[in-house]
């Protein structure tokens, strides 16, 4: 989703003209990256005793 | 394709940078102490020594391909035409440093100023990682990053790459802004900081069977403070340097700069002195040395282009935010890096970035880039989320995955069963202070 998100912002860059579709693309490409930026930390957090 | 040229510099600009480039190696000191004295006294000696690799193999894999692939605008790059727009995504000059007459033109000096800052970068995983990373693997590991990772986005943000052209392709104020290296030295660093903590796990006995983090105190908080003197001196030539070669200003701007790096640094150390004084009854030396270095990381993107007034706010919400994500990222995520690393490098740098398009002056911006005219303000915040973006779209996967793949090969981690007796005994055969008792387990959760 890292990923996916920075290639919404580009495409926001390259399709869209207004400056106000370009800043709501872009906040919408932020909050993918944030997204998967806590899949990627839930995925690297420390097992606890009783967790499998 | 060679992409266009920065005018030639003045001999008075070249006598200066040169002069502030040679105080960038006080930052690579201060660093180097404030990661040994936030470690354990078992593994200060190889903290040290691991810094003298890092920064002599950073050094060596950029000056082999590293500027070669970042360039320098008016050197050849590599360009994309897509829907009518030039996308620079890659320097295309020659290993060694072939081509680059090393002769205090504007090129030379771009060289030798990385150099220093790619080491001082490679420093910044070091401090995360400490007393676990094995010494050959942070070698191979700051060779990658040296070689690949940082000169590629420091080409998009300072060799005239599509960052740095946003405003001539899109309209976004002066393109992306960042005169010291907050993107590309400390959020590169700091994001790199974290691929190795997540990757190598936490040192045996900082976490107890249920999650919960014991606090392991570094060994020696005057290094630390002191390594935080340093770092200032450093970081003045880092930013005033950045900005001459970068943001193209003129020699006398460098007041501007030095007084900005200086405020931003102050107010941060106070505002985490005065949060923490509040939150735990005393004020906390370590957390406000990662304050300090919070605010020398935030000021460096604005330095040359925001008033002095929003230098100090800058510094003031970096220290104050520090002090809370390292408490955090140690009790919530479980991110054990014992210098703080990545909150103050990577989240400061973040809101650093984020706070040069908030209160970079347009007029200013607009006189360093050669317009004619103040340039919309809110077009410029546009062009630091895109940079913010990247740091998070394209650099923390690909730095995860280098690092990744280099650990299925080579693992990074030194054995847990030797973290016991610390990284000097296992690394270097005999430990930093052998005259003192060391060894103390009375913190740790076995």
């Amino acid at each position: 989703m890292l990923p996916a998100g920075w290639f919404l912002v580009l495409a926001a860059l390259v399709l869209l003209r207004t400056f106000v579709a370009q800043n709501v693309f872009v906040a919408a490409g932020l909050g993918v990256e944030i997204m998967g930026l806590v899949l990627f930390t839930r995925a690297h957090l420390v097992p606890k005793r009783g967790h499998k | 394709m060679i992409s266009p040229p920065l005018p030639a510099i003045s001999d008075s600009s070249q006598a200066l940078c040169i002069l502030f480039i040679f105080l960038l190696p006080l930052a690579m000191a201060g660093l180097a102490l404030i990661n040994t004295g936030l470690s354990r006294s078992r593994s200060a000696a190889h903290s040290m020594m691991a810094t003298l690799c890092v920064v002599g193999v950073a050094a060596g894999a950029y000056f082999v391909m590293g500027f070669s692939w970042q360039g320098y605008p008016g050197l050849a790059s590599h360009s994309l035409i897509i829907f009518g727009k030039e996308w620079n995504w890659l320097g295309a000059g020659h290993f060694f440093l072939r081509g680059v007459p090393l002769d205090g033109s504007r090129p030379s000096l771009a060289a030798l100023l990385q150099l220093f800052s790619v080491g001082l970068a490679a420093l910044i995983p070091l401090g995360a990682a400490s007393e676990r990373w094995r010494l050959r693997a942070c070698c191979a590991s700051t060779a990658i990053f040296a070689g690949i990772t940082y000169p590629v986005f420091a080409h998009w943000v300072w060799g005239g790459g599509w960052l740095e052209s946003l405003g001539a392709n899109f309209g976004l104020g002066v393109g992306f802004v960042d005169a010291g290296g907050t993107s590309t030295i400390q959020v590169v660093g700091g994001l790199t900081a974290l691929s190795l903590v997540w990757l190598l796990g936490p040192r045996k006995g900082k976490y107890n069977p249920e999650g919960l983090p014991a606090a392991v105190p570094g060994h020696n908080q005057v290094l630390v403070l002191f390594g935080c003197l340093l770092a200032l001196v450093g970081w003045m030539g880092l930013n005033a340097a950045g900005s001459i070669l970068f943001a193209n200003i003129a020699p006398g701007r460098t007041v501007l700069v030095a007084v900005n790096t200086l405020l931003s640094a102050g107010g941060a150390v106070l505002a985490a002195a005065v949060v923490t004084r509040y939150r735990f009854g005393k004020p906390d030396a370590s957390l406000s040395a990662n304050g300090w270095i919070s605010g020398l990381v935030a000021s460096s993107a604005g330095c040359a282009s925001v008033p002095p007034a929003a230098a100090l706010l800058i510094g003031l919400v970096a220290g104050g935010l520090v002090t809370y994500t390292v408490a955090w990222m140690e009790a919530h995520l479980g991110l054990d890096d014992p210098a703080g690393a990545v909150s103050v490098h990577a989240i400061g740098g973040i809101w650093g970035i984020l706070a040069a398009g908030l209160f970079t002056h347009a007029a200013v911006a607009a006189v360093a880039s050669g317009a004619t005219s103040a340039l919309p303000q809110g077009g410029q915040m546009l062009a630091q989320l895109v940079g913010i973006a990247t740091l998070l779209g394209f650099v923390l996967p690909f730095t995860y995955s280098l690092n990744w793949l280099l650990n299925d090969f080579y693992p990074q981690r030194i054995p847990p069963e030797e973290e016991r007796h610390g990284a000097d005994l296992y690394e270097l055969g005999a430990g930093a202070y052998p005259e003192f008792l060391t060894h103390n387990d009375e913190f740790s959760q076995w």
